[in-house]
């Protein structure tokens, strides 16, 4: 069951708010698992309203989300959808412990009274450690750093055995340790099959960890693979005038490396994108043959 | 017909009429700075909390009001003091503190022998106001009304968006207690006059109705002095007719009110949309 | 004075216990309500309950069922006006219960003979009916054994309902559950300390609770201990102090209350301070 293939598919998704807004129209992707999967659009674009369709916290009046073939609600109550919160949508000083936090991602496989089995606790001990959180256990989540924090929630996610996961703006205000710490996490669950969904504006970070991307503004503009669906024409499509896009060629960058980029940038970290519209990566391992393909075109 | 003009004949009902539409009108102006600022709860607060300060202020032999005003005026910075000292949120900060006040008053109540009506400082004796209460309502209420047109750009910012307010250098914490003075001074006002239960709702259904009907802020307050002081009036006609509470009555027209503007307000009216959809 | 003469009326015993009981519910639920940033629902659905209990009183209900069907009606008519208009949602509680506690005043007003309002504002536990005990002892048990059954389900809500409604849990009952139980507990209180201190019942357990634990569990039984002893020594010291059981709950509620946010362990004001150094 664990590693039966898993496929995510919207199909014509429209959502329209009871004031008449409608803020999602025909969107449509389809997804397999192990695979990280940025969700990038402006705010207002209907991102987090195709989020909490993934989710099913918004029914679709058109169109259809279908985990495996079968209605989201469904793949809900196997709990198979995970959801990590943003952070401030978190009442850290609520009292919970890291374990009672966790332990609320078990609740699905529970009777009535949910009162944890050792089949809970197991789960609970090894999704701790596994994000190297069981010596704090017992901490307050208020307590927790940054990273820890996340990481909790993430834990949770594991421990409720959620086979799509999704993470709402995961990055803002975290340091870069934490971010790093949480992609490397993120790869982990995504050789163990796990279709990640991540909400983000941050552009340049999506290239670094993400395989593919939907892009959204008020409808899914494109998807697939990250190299091919962001390129320069799609960005600008989807940020419209909120971007601002630098070109280097005849400045210093030129002259450092003789080649030129080009830099978009919503204020965060930067994407960069060489001559042809490639993406330009920072961390260039397991990407050798890539880089070399794209070497020679450029020749 | 004639049983129709009878209220009119008489002073206590005339002076009723003066004093109602006059803490209403108040009362209107101040919900809508409350409603926007989502402080609901403390005019609930403060007007509970006045009932302490009365007891002492009535065993010390000094006039009610002022420590009516010191008593309802503490809660509001307790609650303030302690919500940013401590974990706790606001609304139950402001819970805590103002039934805690209200139960110590209560406790003094019972342990002092007094002339004193419980009813009357709950519900109000607005058919039984002295002449002294009607000049001291009076007076609290037109230095109320006439700070609150002055500074109403200042405090409307204040109340919409405080981070704004700071950035361009607007004293924001006076004028926040500004604010929480000139309710105080209203809820003193009133409750001798017409009790807690319509100062609650005094502070609370205007501006609510008001933001109803339109979008504009001079208009609100327009709008919510209106509907308040006609509520005011036709509640006090009522009870007359009806023998019943007037406090209730004044509240039940101001709801009466609501649920007009709720029905059929021209723009978010619930019959206008369903008349669109 | 004899401090044991409490004990020979069998009035005291019975309202003691029965004090210590619905403070005992209270004091638990407190923990959800304080959590969830429902004190001011908590304060309306005390008030308006109020309409419900004339109404049965006059008609010779058990006044529980009326309470309880007058509080649901407020609880869904906030919920309908807050969906479908811009007003927000502390405006809309305050506009709701001020209405049907005014309602309930001029029934009240209208029937003087038949429903006495001080024990309906005040609570009147000393001379509370034989039938109406029964009442209150079902009432809180439901309400207890519910908790108990549905604790964590509830604390989820709580803390994170979406990660309640990603697992495909229905948060719309839990919604409802929860207002069940408030109704349900502030009926209850109403008889012990009156509606005015309901809110307190419901807020100052949880509030002084969650300074003193970062369990949740724990906090809930702390609450709950906190709740029945403070409203048994409350009915006891309330034989001294002629009657008044509703402010001498609340007020020793509060007294500890200070106490907690004063020298509580870790969240308390000097261990802050000290921690900040």
């Amino acid at each position: 069951m664990e590693n039966s293939p898993l496929t995510l598919e919207a199909k014509d998704v429209t959502v329209t708010y009871p004031n008449g807004n409608t803020a999602l129209r025909d969107a449509s992707f389809s997804l397999e698992g192990g695979t990280i999967c940025a969700l990038v659009g402006v705010n207002g674009s209907g991102k987090s309203t195709l989020f909490k369709a993934l989710m099913g916290f918004v029914t679709p009046v058109r169109g259809s989300v279908a985990l495996n073939g079968r209605p989201i609600r469904e793949a809900q109550k196997q709990g198979w959808v995970a959801y990590v919160p943003q952070a401030e949508d978190v009442d850290w000083s609520f009292p919970v412990s890291v374990h009672d936090v966790v332990m609320m991602g078990r609740y699905g496989y529970m009777n009535f009274l949910r009162i944890a089995r050792a089949s809970d606790r197991t789960a609970v001990r090894n999704a701790l450690e596994r994000v190297g959180l069981w010596e704090l256990r017992d901490r307050q989540i208020g307590e927790l750093s940054g990273g820890q924090k996340k990481r909790v929630f993430v834990a949770r996610a594991i421990a409720q055995g959620g086979r799509v996961i999704l993470l709402d703006e995961p990055f803002t205000g975290v340091d870069a340790t934490t971010e790093e710490d949480l992609i490397a996490l993120l790869h982990e669950l995504r050789l163990a099959g796990s279709l990640i969904l991540v909400s983000t504006h941050n552009l340049g970070s999506v290239p670094e960890f993400c395989d593919h991307v939907v892009l959204v503004n008020r409808t899914v503009l494109a998807f697939g693979p990250t190299d091919e669906v962001f390129t320069p024409e799609n960005l600008v499509r989807a940020f419209g005038g909120v971007l601002r896009q630098f070109d280097l060629a005849s400045s210093t960058v030129h002259d450092h490396d003789g080649k030129s980029v080009t830099v978009l940038t919503d204020d965060e970290r930067p994407l960069v994108l060489g001559k042809r519209g490639h993406i330009e990566y920072r961390d260039r391992t397991g990407r050798e043959k890539l880089i070399s393909d794209r070497e020679k075109e450029d020749v | 017909m004639d049983a129709f003009l009878e209220p009119f004949r008489y002073g206590f009902m005339l002076q009723a009429f003066a004093v109602g539409g006059l803490v209403a009108a108040v009362g209107a102006v101040l919900s809508c700075f409350l409603v926007l600022r989502g402080w609901s709860l403390m005019g609930d607060a403060i007007s509970h909390a006045v009932l302490p300060g009365i007891m002492l202020a009535y065993i010390a032999g000094i006039p009610l009001a002022i420590g009516a005003f010191a008593s309802g005026l503490l809660c509001a910075v307790a609650t303030g003091w302690i919500k940013s000292n401590s974990r706790i949120k606001e609304d139950t900060v402001m819970g805590v503190v103002f039934s805690g006040m209200f139960a110590v008053g209560l406790v003094l109540f019972s342990r002092t022998p007094s002339e004193m009506h419980l009813d009357h400082i709950l519900f109000g004796n607005i058919l039984g106001i002295t002449p002294e209460r009607m000049i001291e309502t009076g007076s609290i209420a037109f230095v109320v009304l006439a700070v609150v047109i002055v500074l109403r750009r200042d405090l409307l910012l204040v109340c919409f968006d405080p981070s704004h307010a700071k950035a361009i250098g607007m004293a924001v914490k006076p004028l926040t207690y500004m604010l929480l003075v000139l309710l105080s001074l209203t809820i003193v006002a009133s409750v001798q006059a017409v009790g807690v239960v319509l100062v609650v709702a005094a502070l609370i259904t205007p501006g609510a109705t008001a933001l109803l009907l339109t979008k504009r802020f001079d208009k609100m307050i327009a709008v919510a002095v209106a509907t308040s002081v006609g509520s005011a009036w036709a509640g006090v006609y009522v009870s007359f007719l009806t023998n019943g509470s007037t406090a209730a009555c004044i509240v039940l027209a101001q709801t009466f009110i609501f649920v007009l503007a709720f029905l059929f307000a021209p723009a978010s009216g619930l019959l206008r949309r369903r008349a669109r959809a | 004075m004899n401090w044991l003469v409490p004990f020979h009326y069998e009035y005291m015993v019975t309202a003691m216990w029965t004090s210590a009981l619905v403070g005992c519910v209270c004091g638990v639920l407190s923990g959800f309500v304080t959590l969830k940033g429902w004190s001011l629902m908590g304060d309306a659905l005390s008030h308006a309950v109020v309409p419900g209990v004339t109404i049965a009183y006059l008609v010779g209900f058990p006044f529980s069922v009326g309470a309880f069907v007058s509080g649901l009606l407020a609880a869904g008519a906030m919920a309908f006006v807050k969906i479908k208009t811009p007003v927000r949602e502390d405006a809309v509680i305050g506009i709701v219960f001020t209405a049907f506690f005014a309602l309930g005043l001029l029934l009240i007003s209208l029937f003087k003979s038949r429903v006495d309002l001080k024990t309906i504002i005040l609570g009147n536990i000393l001379g509370i009916a034989a039938g109406d005990v029964v009442q209150l002892v079902i009432v809180s048990l439901v309400c207890l054994v519910v908790i108990a059954l549905k604790w964590r389900d509830l604390m989820l809500f709580c803390f994170d309902s979406s990660q309640a409604r990603a697992l495909g849990i229905r948060v719309g009952w839990l919604h409802v559950l929860l207002l069940l139980l408030l109704s349900a507990t502030a009926v209850a209180a109403l008889q012990a300390v009156g509606a005015i201190l309901v809110v307190a019942m419901l807020v100052t357990p949880g509030a002084t609770a969650y300074l003193l634990t970062d369990r949740f569990g724990v906090m809930l039984i702390i609450g709950g201990v906190f709740g029945a002893v403070t409203a048994f020594a409350g009915a006891y010291a309330s034989y001294f102090i002629d009657g008044a059981t509703g402010g001498c709950i609340v007020t020793l509620q509060s007294i500890l209350f200070v106490g907690a946010l004063i020298f509580a362990p870790k969240h308390g004001l000097i261990a802050t301070r000290r921690a900040r150094g």
